[in-house]
């Protein structure tokens, strides 16, 4: 069995005409759920409803019948690591939008920690080369809030906001220091341009390699405490509030940081987060016997954090969902725990997981996928993530019952790092549509 | 030399930590061990058990006395033993372990000892070899040989560890001393308390079972054991003491703080000791408190207990043939 991945586009014609039957559509945008058809024509969505085909699909189009299975928006995942340029030998924007498109993913927003770093006009519109190249889905670029990532002087914000850039982050890295932060949220407003940090007080965090607390004690492991996060998001949210800028929390992991972007919403701030699926769906447990598969950054933190995200995810304290997809080779991994590279892929396990949120009872599906599809969109000011007329038909067909285990060996991403090899989920892609082609089928 | 008992087996194919030994298993070990305190106090102390193994020891991080006593302990058990030091440079050290892994495995030892600077190191490495392998200390882990010849010292002197209280005093931070002997202690039904400045304390570290006091004079009072710990300078990565001074003042041992634990409280170290940082050399050298020598001695025979048993899982030589 082999699964169907499309070409990139190139100079293909536009796709024809297709209809979309006996789907259950699911657009968190507009609160639709209900069995119906969809039709594209070119690359967008022309039409959509329940009444639509009821009298079958007339000649001339295209049929694609979705067997009473979910139709809903591609899935946009808002935090990536590509590795190009730089480190393709962990991931490409090709082989990562193949992972993504296996995964129901047609957009997502890479970070800038490549080498050289997305700090420049050029760079950004050669990962925008690239992946018109090379991709099966959307990427578009975040570039750097700071040149190189030092921290020390501002990027080109508004020109590199003009050549694509969705938002800016340091991410890998935090902007520590306070007066370049502050003139970040400052300047970007003038551009409306989101500041996306990597939320870590470095000097707190020193040397550590896992969540503080009673099992990185039995391990001897250096701790990383909760206020390693949590501080340097009460200063941005202050710093917000002296200057009306856009700033987001990225794979936010811990209670306090979560309490402090709910009061920050409160008061009317523009502060937004993200949670990434192994901090919802895992707890520092997982390091187990120093499994450097369960090793990222920020951690995985303790009970009470995760469940925290949880209740972030469906009071809407949390926006997002976004995987920080972070592929690495199997030896940056292979390596004593505090030696060990941060991170895991994630594209391919992320609407399972999500779906487990839904299947356990704790939000609704529509709950889910707008952390996924609208919510992001909205963020990065992107058409796509709706279901509606003339937006773009980017779709995603899935079964959301079907039981499986995740199979690491099974991944499209060149790189196996997961901490969720052989964990039994529910929910599968069957299809994924970008701009109305299909770029990944599943074939049972 | 006597047997282990065959309805205790030693069920572990590495010895790799105390955390997940039971008192049985580490009764087992004891006893064993106690046999081989008779043997080495004999001019004749060689036994042929392991004879035609070979033994390595994989030391990533320099060490005279565990070395030594590992070296000693595979000899007097007849196996052909070889030291190995590997210096590694911060950045490869991971590169190094398992590139190192592979190549002695290839050579077919039937025992690695080994010590690394970094914490799981030595599980890593036995995930990744045939033999058995021993934890000589990784990191600020375990270092189960040094919690099990404590034990033993603690059971020849005062003929059980149950109901004993033993204060463990120092940097238990960064030591894997402290967290094999809590362990071990615990194990086998000590009261365990931690005498440590707040910033030498793991988080959490009463969840490990233990009673915590930043007050040396609170925390020794009426202990039967006073274990010290080597304050590890070269293991400071930021400003844990502020000074040796200071750190001496509230926390080094000497006969005024002695003096509120019980009478006849016996002082341990695992050495090399910091005299006058952590401890008073007169209180060291006190034949009649200071047990530190029975350490180092009851060290060989405890690390040829391990090896005994861990040998007993071994291949049977005649079928390698």
């Amino acid at each position: 069995m082999a699964d169907f991945f499309a070409q990139p586009p190139g100079t293909d014609p536009p796709p024809e005409r297709t209809a979309y039957i006996n789907a259950r559509l699911l657009d968190p945008g507009s609160n639709l759920d209900a069995v119906g058809g969809l039709l594209t024509e070119r690359r967008r969505i022309v039409d959509l409803g329940p009444n639509l085909f009821r009298d079958g699909v007339p000649e001339g189009i295209k049929v694609v019948d979705c067997a009473g299975h979910c139709l809903a928006p591609g899935l946009i995942d808002m935090h990536v690591h590509l590795r190009e340029p730089g480190h393709e030998h962990k991931e490409t924007i090709a082989s990562g939008s193949r992972a993504a498109a296996a995964g129901g993913v047609t957009t997502m927003a890479c970070m800038p920690n490549t080498d050289p770093v997305i700090d420049d006009i050029a760079l950004v519109q050669f990962i925008e080369r690239r992946a018109r190249e090379t991709a099966i889905v959307r990427v578009h670029p975040i570039a750097a809030i700071t040149k190189g990532l030092q921290g020390e002087r501002l990027t080109e914000i508004g020109m590199l906001a003009e050549a694509g850039a969705v938002a800016f982050s340091d991410d890998g890295l935090p902007v520590s220091n306070s007066l370049v932060m502050r003139r970040a949220l400052s300047y970007s407003t003038a551009f409306g341009a989101l500041m996306v940090q990597h939320a870590e007080d470095h000097a707190l965090s020193a040397s550590g390699c896992m969540n503080d607390g009673e099992i990185a004690t039995r391990l001897g492991l250096p701790g990383i405490p909760n206020a390693s996060e949590v501080i340097m998001v009460e200063r941005d949210i202050r710093l917000v509030q002296n200057t009306g800028g856009r700033y987001h929390v990225a794979h936010i992991s811990t209670v306090e940081a979560v309490n402090a972007v709910r009061r920050a919403k409160k008061r009317g701030l523009p502060v937004s987060c993200e949670a990434a699926p192994h901090h919802f769906a895992l707890n520092e447990n997982a390091v187990g016997d120093y499994l450097t598969f369960a090793k990222m950054a920020p951690p995985l933190r303790d009970e009470t954090s995760r469940s925290a995200i949880v209740a972030g995810l469906k009071d809407g304290t949390i926006d997002t969902i976004a995987t920080d997809h972070a592929p690495h080779d199997q030896e940056s991994k292979r390596l004593p725990f505090e030696h060990a590279a941060n991170g895991i892929v994630g594209l391919e396990t992320m609407l399972p997981l999500s779906l487990e949120l839904y299947h356990r009872g704790e939000m609704g599906l529509l709950e889910v996928l707008a952390k996924m599809t609208v919510n992001p969109a909205r963020l990065l000011n992107l058409p796509e993530g709706r279901l509606a007329k003339g937006a773009p038909a980017d779709m995603v067909v899935f079964d959301i019952d079907v039981p499986w285990r995740v199979d690491v060996s099974s991944f499209h991403s060149k790189s196996k790092n997961s901490p969720f090899d052989g964990r039994p989920v529910q929910g599968r892609v069957l299809r994924t549509v970008v701009g109305g082609r299909t770029v990944y089928r599943r074939d049972a | 030399m006597q047997p282990a008992p065959s309805d205790t087996p030693f069920r572990h194919r590495h010895l790799l930590g105390i955390e997940r030994l039971s008192a049985e298993e580490i009764t087992l070990l004891l006893d064993l061990a106690e046999s081989y305190v008779s043997l080495n106090r004999r001019a004749d102390k060689k036994q042929d058990l392991l004879h035609g193994r070979t033994q390595l020891n994989l030391f990533f991080e320099s060490s005279t006395r565990t070395r030594t006593s590992f070296e000693l302990a595979g000899k007097r058990l007849g196996a052909d033993v070889l030291n190995i030091s590997v210096r590694t440079s911060a950045i490869k050290k991971g590169e190094t372990l398992i590139d190192t892994a592979m190549t002695l495995n290839a050579m077919h030892p039937d025992v690695l000892v080994v010590r690394h600077p970094d914490s799981g190191a030595v599980k890593l490495l036995s995930e990744k070899v045939n033999c058995s392998v021993v934890n000589a200390g990784d990191g600020s882990h375990e270092h189960p040989t040094q919690a099990l010849l404590d034990g033993l010292t603690i059971r020849r002197r005062r003929g059980r560890i149950a109901g004993l209280t033993v204060a463990i005093c120092g940097d238990v931070l960064h030591s894997r001393v402290a967290r094999s002997n809590i362990h071990l202690l615990n194990a086998m039904g000590a009261r365990v308390r931690l005498v440590a400045l707040p910033t030498l304390l793991p988080t959490a570290v009463n969840r490990l079972g233990v009673e915590v006091h930043t007050d040396m004079r609170e925390g020794l009072k009426d202990c039967d054991i006073v274990m010290m710990l080597r304050l590890q300078t070269e293991r400071m990565h930021g400003s844990f003491v502020p000074s040796e001074r200071e750190y001496y003042h509230f926390f080094g041992l000497d006969y005024e703080k002695l003096a509120l634990a019980k009478e006849d409280a016996l002082i341990m170290h695992p050495g090399p000791m910091n005299r006058g940082i952590e401890i008073d050399s007169s209180v060291a050298d006190d034949i009649t408190r200071s047990v530190i020598l029975d350490q180092v001695e009851l060290g060989v025979a405890v690390r040829q207990a391990c090896l005994d048993v861990l040998s007993r899982g071994l291949p049977d030589l005649r079928h390698n043939q």
